[in-house]
Order: structure tokens, then C-alpha cells, then sequence
């Protein structure tokens, strides 16, 4: 009876985050479309998002990019396969690897730092503050954020896939010994524009979601540091345990045909 | 006369916790009134349903005869133009200078252009005693004094018709209290503005008060003029304004 009950109150806890979580969202998308908007504001976000995210998004692709032509050449030289590698590293990148590592990555960074900011704002009542000089504090911090998150992660990904994509030719060309012409054409060869779509769509939700943690989380922190840092740790997970599953719902509505 | 702000019986409880318990008060237009009170007493909760941000859920808070509990959208946001608000720990925006603060509810909530927003921060700084030098300093390069007066010159700037203060001298020396004190008389008599305070500072209270009263477990236990404070023949308003540990109140160690 005492395990029922508790999964029970752990469903039941479930589904008030969901409910409080879904209407924050209506909340939070309906302010983003009615006037005033602040477009300075977006822009500020922009360019936190996109701009400042540009080392780190970079990095981590042409690793990535490195990493999968290698793994590539020689998983592949199994069945004497070696041929697929350009065309492996780019359907990779631009499909699953860009949008994902991208998204996890602006998560651990954006995600945090939209938590941490708008927590302490909350609990150091200037939430309150905006309230009291007739602004509204889903406009002023939610949709600013939503919006430049949703606008900025494509361009990121595209970003990540030209560089990854880069990487997977430094490797190849120079470590694996592959004609750089060859390694290109087969790169534009059997890459199709669903591919590259696919992955920017993905790029926009994976904004839209981090975003919305970050902003949810920093919302509703309560009780100081502490609550704080819980505020953070919790967009950071939950943003990038729904980057995994939008991730899947997104591949099988593109290509689960 | 219809008073500014009417209390009617209101109630808030925070889960089995009763915070308020039928709070009830009138308080007239250009008056001063403050409400005393320990911690935990329900002082800030009561404020905070005034301004909207908590909503009662039972009784009614009328503003110049309108009730305010249910106003939402641009009802509610034309009320809260009347409201200038002082919090306890300023509350400054951190991610901007010192004049944008103060001119941020010109610039958002009344869309007024930038340029004519910093020259009125600018005059309301210099009402509060702050020069030009401050204006492009960050909030968190100010001592705690010049934070309050950063508050008190946000609080005041669009000349609202009725401002909160929330503790105002919680956190300063006496003397930079007794400052806070002047420049909230000042700006609140120069505005004829309503006036609701909180706190537990008797000295502050005695100051800036025309009118106290006393909450005590969600109710309001006196209400009266600031001059009658010390004749209230009130068993709990004598301990709380003489500061005695004996007496009807108990500290409560366990919330």
C-alpha cells in the first residue's frame, strides 16, 4: 500500500508540473505575440544566445566532426565501406549531431544562466519590482528569451554543421589520405535538403525548449541561493531530457516513413 | 469622502497557515498610514495583496471604490499606475544603471521617450539627494543607503498616487534610517500622495505616520492616530512599541 501510495504522489506530482509547466507555456507564447514587444530586448538575447554560444557550439562540432570520420573509417573499413565516410560525417552532422550537441551545449550554458538570472531576480523580488512599475514580467523576461532561443539555435546548428562537416574533411583529407575534391563531392553527393531542414526544425524546438526551462525553473525558484541553485541544476537537466525526447518524436515524424 | 483604499474583511492562508485573518481598514487619500507589527505577523502579505501581487481569497480590496481583487490585463495595469512601491531590499535591477532604474517604470509602463525619461530620473535623483555622478553607476556599486534612496527615487518617479513602503529602514544605520525617514516625509507630502508602510521600526513609524495600526496573528488589534499610539491601553501594542519580551506576545521558535 505505502509503494502505491507513493507512486501515486509521484504520478500525481507529475502531473501538476505538467499542468503548471503547460500553462506557463500558453502564458509565456501568447506574450510573445501581443504588443508591446521588446525588440531590444530580443536583441540583447540574440546575441547572448548566438553570438557568445559561437566558441563553444564550434568546439564541440569539429571534434564531433573529427571524431565521426575517424570512428567512420574505421568501422567501416570492416566491410570495406571506407568509401561512405564523407557522406556518414554530413548526414550525421546535419541531421542528429549539429541540432543535438548544439542544443545540449546552449543548454548547460544558456539554460543555466536564464535560470540562475531570473531566479535571483525572483527571489530578490525584482520580479515584484517589474510588477509594480506596470510591467508585465512574461513580456519583459519570458518572451524575449523564447523568442531570440527559438530564432538563434538554427543559426548555431548551421554553424555546427558547416564546421563539423570541416572537421570530418581535415580528417579525412590529411589523417585518413583522402582526395579533398573526392571527400567534397561525396559530401554534396547524397546530401538531401530534408536533411539539412530536418535539423534546423529540431534546432528551433531545441531553442524553444531550453528556453522555456531556463525561464520556468527561474520563475518559480523560491527560497534564496539555495533555491537558486536548485532553479538552475533543474533547467539544465529537464532541458536536456526534453532535447532527447523532442529529438526522437522529431526523427520519426521526418523520416519514420 | 470614498477613502483610497479600503481593506474588507480579507483572508490569506499560506496551506493550513492563516496568515490574514478578516483584515479590515480604511485608509483616506493623502494619508500617511503605517502598520506595525513583528515578524511573521502577516504585514508584507497584507501589502502585497494591495499591490496585486497576492490574491486574497476571501474579502475585498477596493481602490478609489473600485475592487481591485479580481482585476486582471490592462484593468489591472491601469490600476498599478496609481502604485509606487519601496521594497524592503530595494529590489534594484541589477542588469541596469542607476538612472534606468529610476526611470524604468516612465519608459515601459508609461512609454515615455528615453531622453525625457533620464532627465526626470536625473530631477528625482536630485530629490532624493543623489547627484549626476550616480546615473550611470550600477546598483551594485552603491552603499545600502544610496540603494534605498535609488528605490525611494524609482518608487516616486512617475508620481504615483499611492506609495508602498516596505520596511523602509530595515538594514541601515540610525542615521541614514533617520534620512530615509525625511525623504520619504518629504516626497510623500511634496507628491500629496497616499501612503501605506510597513515595518517594525518604531522610531521610523512615529515619523512617517499620520495614522498606525497594529497587526498581531492576521488581525488587525488597533488602529489609531500616531499621537494616541502610547495611550492605546492595548496590552500588545504597549510591549511591541516599548520593545518587551514580557508581555501577551510570545515569540513563536517554531513557525
Amino acid at each position: 500500500m505505502t509503494l502505491l501510495a507513493a507512486v501515486g504522489r509521484i504520478f500525481l506530482g507529475f502531473l501538476q508540473y505538467a499542468g503548471r509547466l503547460t500553462v506557463f507555456t500558453g502564458v509565456a507564447v501568447a506574450h510573445c505575440f501581443r504588443p508591446p514587444i521588446y525588440f531590444r530586448l530580443i536583441l540583447r538575447q540574440m546575441v547572448e544566445i548566438g553570438y557568445f554560444s559561437l566558441p563553444v557550439v564550434g568546439l564541440t562540432a569539429i571534434f564531433t566532426g573529427m571524431v565521426l570520420a575517424l570512428q567512420s573509417h574505421t568501422g567501416f573499413a570492416r566491410f570495406s565501406a571506407e568509401g561512405a565516410v564523407a557522406t556518414v560525417v554530413v548526414i550525421s552532422m546535419t541531421r542528429e549531431l549539429g541540432p543535438v550537441l548544439a542544443g545540449l551545449m546552449v543548454a548547460g550554458r544558456i539554460g543555466a544562466a536564464m535560470a540562475a538570472e531570473i531566479g535571483t531576480m525572483r527571489v530578490t523580488e525584482q520580479v515584484d519590482a517589474l510588477v509594480t512599475l506596470s510591467t508585465n514580467p512574461f513580456k519583459y523576461l519570458v518572451a524575449p528569451r523564447l523568442l531570440a532561443g527559438l530564432l538563434m539555435l538554427p543559426c548555431l546548428v548551421v554553424v555546427a554543421d558547416i564546421i563539423g562537416v570541416f572537421g570530418g574533411f581535415l580528417v579525412g583529407t590529411y589523417q585518413l589520405g583522402y582526395n579533398p575534391a573526392t571527400y567534397i563531392h561525396s559530401s554534396w553527393e547524397y546530401l538531401k535538403p530534408i536533411d539539412v531542414i530536418s535539423g534546423l526544425v529540431k534546432a528551433s524546438v531545441f531553442g524553444f525548449v531550453i528556453s522555456l526551462m531556463g525561464c520556468y525553473n527561474g520563475y518559480q525558484s523560491r527560497g534564496g541561493a539555495q533555491g537558486v541553485g536548485q532553479a538552475t541544476t533543474n533547467a539544465v537537466v529537464s532541458a536536456s531530457i526534453m532535447i532527447l525526447t523532442t529529438n526522437y518524436i522529431l526523427t520519426a515524424l521526418f523520416f519514420n516513413k | 469622502m470614498t477613502p483610497k483604499i479600503q481593506l474588507i474583511d480579507v483572508h490569506k492562508s499560506f496551506g493550513p497557515k492563516l496568515v490574514l485573518d478578516g483584515v479590515t481598514a480604511d485608509i483616506a487619500a493623502s494619508e500617511s498610514f503605517v502598520i506595525i507589527g513583528g515578524s511573521g505577523s502577516g504585514k508584507s502579505v497584507a501589502l502585497k495583496c494591495i499591490l496585486g501581487l497576492m490574491r486574497p481569497e476571501q474579502g475585498r480590496i477596493l481602490i478609489d471604490g473600485e475592487d481591485v481583487v479580481n482585476m486582471k490585463g490592462r484593468e489591472r495595469e491601469r490600476v498599478m499606475k496609481k502604485f509606487g512601491m519601496l521594497f524592503q531590499g530595494g529590489a534594484l535591477f541589477d542588469s541596469l544603471p542607476v538612472w534606468e532604474n529610476v526611470a524604468f517604470g516612465l519608459v515601459q509602463g508609461r512609454r515615455m521617450e528615453r531622453r525625457a525619461a533620464r532627465d526626470k530620473a536625473m530631477e528625482t535623483l536630485a530629490q532624493v539627494g543623489l547627484g549626476s555622478d550616480v546615473a550611470e553607476l550600477s546598483p551594485a556599486e552603491l552603499s545600502g543607503g544610496m540603494q534605498k534612496r535609488v528605490a525611494l527615487a524609482r518608487a516616486i518617479a512617475s508620481q504615483p498616487e499611492i506609495i508602498f513602503f516596505d520596511e523602509p529602514t530595515t538594514g541601515l544605520d540610525p542615521i541614514m534610517a533617520d534620512v530615509i525617514n525625511d525623504l520619504i516625509v518629504k516626497c510623500v507630502r511634496e507628491l500629496g500622495a497616499t501612503a501605506v508602510s510597513i515595518t517594525h521600526d518604531m522610531h521610523s513609524a512615529r515619523k512617517i505616520s499620520d495614522r498606525m495600526a497594529m497587526l498581531y496573528k492576521g488581525k488587525l488589534i488597533w488602529v489609531g492616530r500616531t499621537a494616541e499610539v502610547d495611550k492605546a491601553d492595548n496590552a500588545y501594542v504597549d510591549q511591541f512599541i516599548h520593545g518587551r519580551a514580557d508581555g501577551p506576545i510570545k515569540m513563536e521558535i517554531r513557525g
